[in-house]
């Protein structure tokens, strides 16, 4: 793509500077909707664009503003800025440099939602990001792009921002809502969700900052032109966050359906030092992992074709791992960070991970027998399907993924009957 | 209206129930007990320990056809989800299969119970829960023989946490199923308790100051799954197949929460059976699952040392012990000769007891009256509770009103039932003329100077009979809107106590409050009527028994006597300065478990058996009539109060036809006319309760016991019966507000009477003996906090500490009762601070 549509500060340097926005279209899709389109209208809009949720799970976002309880208010609207997911960066260099499309996606949003009161959800580590976001929503009350009758009609809003604790889990949209109420971070059972259930038990939209930074270029320039990108099943641009050992890390905005080829050789200068690819882990540590085929590499970095090669687009954040990567270690360490962030309220989850953990350690350090191999298959099938969340389904899919593709890797480890 | 219901197969049995029941607990319908942690019955399910996953099939749908997908042989196909759902959120769908004993199910409940496991201590040899473990059994029927797990790896943490003083947490043991954490939350509204930290390091703590404060912590020991939570009363105390199990009532306020105590015949207590500890006995009725920590803790006064267990007669001036036979000749001698007996009786006699005594002081020409200074007693047997009632089924569209008592510190289980009732939309009335714990969880919270009670029950009475007489009474704006939500309840009860007021006071109060009973129209209806909170549990049963309180109190009737004959009361040390109305001669007999004031006093003590060791009826102040049995056997020579009674009367020429609590029972029926439809038999009569509690169950309820002793009877009101007359209200005497303070004299439950005191366990936490100052008047009178000051009440003059208050009301002074500083009633003191010594 020639221009930047999310990460537009790459074209328009100072577009963080709320007068440089509004010079290049800032703001005129939420004026746009708010003084010309009916919430519903909205809502139909985006279905049609076929926004899908950016923060890994792909669902699409107009259908899920649908689900919102009709005649129940208020509204919420949260947007899950909590980016954790290993290998993840994307939304901090949205909030950080092209703030005020994010905003206007917030707002936008509430106007579709029909809420008045949003919260942007940030994670504990983002201090001075929170700040600073704090001080361009004052620049908007100021301008009168928030506040009480925006752009003269009966739409109110109000944007707070709220920040976490240092909890990975509370990217989890229920265990959000519990953090964002001031209770421990845990997810909630669902049903219900929180469309129907959310903050405070009222109706809620929780979206990531990526997908909604997408609304006002989709308001802006239409359904049709933003179907023109990516592929039919999974329209719109994606940054993909790239790290690893390539030449050229960091976040790269392009179309869905970009292969993986494209990514890291074309964008990200190809594997560091010239060596040979072994595995790439596609949506950070929650993910099974790929090896480095000509398949994989020619697969389209979209929902629908990452899943047929065995694994998830997630949030796309694509951790490129060479031949000196071993399998096992690489394991210990997502499992390490599973076990620590574990909320700790379901059995599978809060023993397994620590289970998993510990036995990982032992095979990495050269204490384990040939059985615990077997044995770390065994506790990570264990959890799968039994778990009250998605950590700790995806929490085992490194560890299985690793297994299945690289066996030899743990294998290495294992001593003569000590 | 008839529910919706839902037919389902489980492990191929048919189960047919309402909409919206759980997996979990439709299985139980079926006798099929689905393993379970977290889940209680009680309690919002969270699936948070996953140990119920069942498989789930569900018929399939044709979307198009908008009908079920039908085999060959025009059955519904069912699909089975591909992962294992957890039973205790799922609600049941018609058709459904659900398969809990199946190979995918059980390996499923193998694994968890592994996990599980992993860092569970193995702490089985040292655990209390041994024997009543959830885990242990669970274990057993559903886990691994071996773990796959390294021990050496397992997670520590701390094992002794005190919890504040009367709870122990092992937090190794503790398998965070959240069951103690959700029952502080939900069901007691007081979230002292929680988690902190998380994954494997989550833990419980307290947050409170003491720890775990909350007079319904002991209930956390009942549910807990496993042994991380102990009583510090408890621990390491027996083992539960050791124990002994006895049906009683807890004798410490009029809910009569039904009990089972656990005995043990042990070395250490010199070859004695003793209560090892208290447990909750389930009644969906009275108590549910729950018992107070005062109930649960306060039992060692039955076997303490002090316990009088020989007659006792006075010699040269001195209480010596005596034969029964010397001791009842005596005192029958003394009750013969007496030309003017008065019988003074106490709430805490059975109603046998109480009945025995009415019999005999009234066969000897004496006059027998109930030491006690709250009215009302035959207002209740009006408009007391209607047959069928339950506080469990208040909710939305009922109404509460409590007025002139503190539910938390008179009634616990009541404050927490009501409390409960208000979260599901009753609107409670809370009036009284200070804060108490259950305003915030009043719709309404009214607030009169004392004694003003009565004054705004008429003030309510006015929204429903619009009388002009009552007009005066409506002024509040607050009292206006309580009545109009009162008017327009489906049901009302009404609580009142005696906070504040003076018997003749509390007179106007019960009237007022029966009136206002009428006037809804509903008196003698199920979930309508009136309760009394009574000092004692069986107040209700002396009431009943035609026992009633001297309205003038005890003084005047007491310079008359030239004899008495005292059960279950404490005049003496009640009522300061009542001993000087006794002529010096006049002689005193007395039944008594203590050697308490008017015992000191007595001429002929007469050694009484506890509760605990022998049979009775006691009615509760819903009208509830209960029986406890024998749990121990009798503490030296102690006898029944009947028996002693019965002896007494022998020696005196008086026969009495019973010879058994139950024939006494039996008599009471064909006397009092509201006993007459209950046998002693009726007492005993229980039904099946849900949830299911103990047995084989796996203590899918927890720890409370099963109750297959008895649920008790609700005794009808007269208005139910037809037969109420019609109650009218009194004007209060208006009373002048004089010079001083107001000392109102309240109840905290964990008081410093000879019922509490012998319980160590409790020490910390009894009653600071200090009276409670508002700021202000603190400040005008130069009285500090912690300072002690000098009180002059009723012309006696004491010397007490004082504590500085914020929820003291201005113009008023707080004095728990039971110190050393004894005020019966509401009076006007004059206060001032002492000097310091030097």
């Amino acid at each position: 793509m020639p221009e930047h549509i999310l990460l537009r500060h790459r074209d328009v340097p100072d577009i963080d500077q709320l007068d440089v926005y509004r010079k290049h279209g800032g703001f005129d899709s939420l004026k746009a909707v708010v003084t010309g389109k009916t919430p519903q209208e909205v809502i139909d809009i985006v279905k049609a664009a076929g926004l899908r949720g950016r923060g890994g799970a792909g669902f699409p976002t107009g259908v899920k503003w649908g689900f919102l309880s009709p005649n129940v208010f208020p509204r919420y609207v949260v947007a899950n800025a909590d980016e954790s997911e290993p290998g993840t960066y994307k939304d901090r260099e949205i909030m950080e440099r092209n703030p005020f499309q994010f905003l206007e996606g917030v707002a936008i949003c509430c106007y579709a939602a029909q809420a008045e009161t949003a919260y942007v959800y940030c994670r504990g580590e983002f201090w001075d990001l929170a700040h600073d976001l704090e001080q361009k929503i004052d620049e908007m009350h100021k301008a009168g792009l928030l506040g009480e009758r925006i752009f003269g009609t009966k739409f109110n809003l109000s944007i707070y921002v709220h920040l976490g604790a240092g909890a990975y889990i509370c990217g989890e949209e229920t265990a959000l809502l519990e953090s964002l109420e001031g209770k421990l971070g845990q997810p909630r059972l669902r049903p219900p969700f929180p469309a129907a259930e959310g903050l405070y038990a009222k109706p809620t939209v929780v979206n990531n900052v990526e997908t909604l930074t997408n609304l006002p270029p989709i308001l802006a320039h239409g359904v049709d032109w933003y179907r023109s990108i990516g592929t039919e099943k999974s329209p719109g641009p994606k940054i993909f966050c790239l790290s690893g050992h390539v030449e050229k890390p960091g976040n790269y905005e392009l179309p869905l359906g970009t292969t993986f080829r494209e990514l890291i050789y074309e964008h990200g200068g190809g594997v560091a030092g010239g060596r040979a690819l072994k595995a790439i882990l596609p949506a950070g540590a929650s993910a099974p992992l790929l090896p480095a085929t000509d398949e994989v590499l020619d697969t389209p970095m979209d929902y629908e074709s990452v899943p047929k090669v065995g694994s998830q687009l997630g949030s796309a954040s694509v951790i490129v791992m060479d031949e000196t990567v071993d399998i096992a270690w690489l394991s210990q360490k997502t499992t390490n960070f599973f076990k620590h962030e574990s909320c700790g309220k379901c059995t599978p989850c809060r023993e397994g991970t620590f289970w998993l953990n510990n036995i990982l350690r032992r095979i990495n350090q050269g204490r384990a027998k040939a059985e615990d191999i077997d044995l770390l298959e065994a506790v990570a099938k264990g959890m799968t399907g039994k778990c009250l969340c998605a950590l700790g389904e995806f929490s085992v899919m490194p560890v299985l993924s690793g297994l299945d593709l690289f066996r030899s890797d743990f294998e290495d480890h294992i001593g003569d009957g000590r | 209206m008839s529910e919706a219901l839902v037919t389902l197969t489980i492990d191929g049995i048919e189960v047919t129930v309402p909409k919206g029941t759980l997996i979990v607990d439709a299985a139980k319908q079926a006798g099929i007990d689905i393993p379970v942690f977290c889940y209680h019955p009680k309690l919002k399910p969270v699936g948070m320990c996953r140990m119920c996953l069942v498989e789930i099939g569900r018929p399939e749908w044709d979307r198009q056809k908008n009908a079920p997908v039908l085999d060959e042989a025009g059955n519904p196909v069912i699909q089975f989800g591909a992962n294992l759902e957890t039973a205790c959120t799922t609600p049941v769908g018609d058709g459904w299969v659900v398969r809990v004993e199946s190979g995918v199910a059980q390996a499923g409940h193998k694994q968890i119970i592994e996990y599980i496991l992993t860092s569970h201590p193995l702490d089985c040899p040292i655990c209390d829960k041994g024997g009543e473990c959830p885990l242990q059994n669970l274990t057993m029927e559903h886990g691994p023989g071996r773990s796959r797990f390294l021990y050496d790896e397992k997670m520590h943490l701390a094992k002794h946490v005190p919890l504040g003083e009367l709870i122990f947490l092992d937090r190794e043991r503790c398998i965070q199923c959240g069951r103690c954490v959700r029952f502080q939350d939900e069901i007691v509204s007081q979230p002292v308790i929680g988690f902190t930290e998380r994954g494997r390091a989550l833990e419980i703590v307290t947050y409170s100051n003491p720890g775990f404060d909350s007079y319904f912590s002991g209930n956390t020991t009942d549910i807990c799954p496993v042994g991380a939570l102990t009583t510090a009363d408890f621990r390491f105390g027996a083992r539960p197949w050791e124990l002994h199990s006895t049906a009683s009532i807890c004798s410490h306020c009029p809910v009569g929460c039904n009990v089972m105590l656990n005995t043990r015949r042990e070395a250490s207590s010199d070859g004695c059976e003793v209560i090892k500890r208290v447990m909750p006995r389930q009644n969906e009725w009275v108590n549910e699952l729950w018992i107070c920590d005062k109930g649960r803790f306060a039992h060692h006064f039955t076997h303490s040392p002090a316990r009088v267990t020989k007659p006792m007669v006075r010699k040269r001036g001195k209480l010596v012990e005596a034969s029964w036979d010397e001791a009842l000749s005596q005192a029958a001698q003394a009750l013969k000769a007496s030309k003017n007996l008065v019988g003074i009786a106490g709430g805490r006699a059975s109603n046998e007891d109480l009945y025995i005594f009415r019999s005999l002081i009234e066969k000897i020409g004496g006059r027998a009256v109930l030491d006690d200074s709250l009215a009302g007693g035959d207002v209740v047997q009006q408009v007391g509770m209607g047959s069928g009632s339950n506080l469990s089924q208040l909710g939305a569209g009922d109404a509460v009103l409590v007025v002139a008592s503190d539910l938390h510190e008179e009634a616990p289980l009541w404050w927490l039932r009501l409390k409960q009732a208000g979260d599901r939309g009753a609107k409670l009335v809370v009036a009284n003329g200070r804060p108490t714990t259950l305003d915030a969880h009043a719709s309404h919270v009214l607030r009169y100077a004392y004694p003003q009670a009565a004054q705004t029950v008429l003030g309510l009475l006015h929204a429903f009979t619009k009388q002009k007489a009552l007009a005066s009474y409506v002024k509040d704006r607050d009292v206006q809107a309580a009545g109009r939500t009162l008017a327009e309840a489906e049901n009302l009860v009404v609580f009142y106590g005696g906070e504040g007021l003076t018997y003749s006071d509390g007179e106007a109060l019960a009237l007022a409050c029966g009136a206002l009973l009428q006037a809804t129209g509903r008196a003698g209806q199920a979930n309508n009527g009136l309760i009394a909170v009574w000092p004692r549990h069986n107040t209700q049963g002396a009431w009943d028994m035609g026992l009633r309180p001297e309205a003038k109190g005890l003084a005047p009737i007491l310079k008359k006597a030239d004899a008495l004959c005292i059960m279950a009361a404490d005049p003496l040390g009640d009522h300061p300065g009542l001993v000087d109305a006794l002529q010096d001669d006049t002689f005193l007999v007395i039944q008594e478990l203590f050697l308490t004031q008017t015992a000191q006093r007595a001429d002929v003590v007469l050694p009484a058996a506890s509760i605990v060791e022998r049979e009775g009826s006691y009615t509760s102040a819903e009208r509830r009539v209960q029986r406890t049995y024998t749990t121990l056997p009798a503490r030296g020579e102690t006898l029944s109060d009947w028996r002693i009674l019965m002896l007494l009367g022998g020696k005196m020429g008086y026969e009495f036809e019973a010879g058994s609590v139950a024939e006494i029972f039996t008599e009471i029926g064909s006397v009092v006319p509201a006993y007459a439809e209950v046998s002693y038999a009726d007492l005993a009569k229980y039904e099946e309760q849900w949830p299911e509690v103990g047995d084989e169950d796996l203590y899918f309820g927890g720890t409370a016991f099963k109750n297959h002793q008895g649920l008790g009877v609700q005794l009808p009101p007269a208005a139910e019966r037809g037969n109420a007359s019609e109650i009218a209200w009194k004007a209060p005497e208006p009373r002048q507000p004089k010079d001083g303070l107001l000392l109102v004299p309240i109840v905290e439950l964990y008081d410093r009477g000879a019922t509490v005191v012998p319980s160590e366990v409790l020490h910390p936490r009894l009653v600071a003996a200090q009276l409670r100052i508002h700021p202000g008047d603190a400040e005008r009178i130069g009285v500090v906090n912690g300072g002690r000051v000098e009180l002059r009440v009723n012309g006696r003059v004491e010397e007490i500490d004082a504590r500085v208050d914020r929820d003291v009301v201005e113009g008023t002074l707080l004095l728990p009762r039971s110190l050393d500083v004894v005020v019966p009633h509401a009076a006007y003191v004059k206060v001032k601070p002492l000097r310091k010594r030097e």
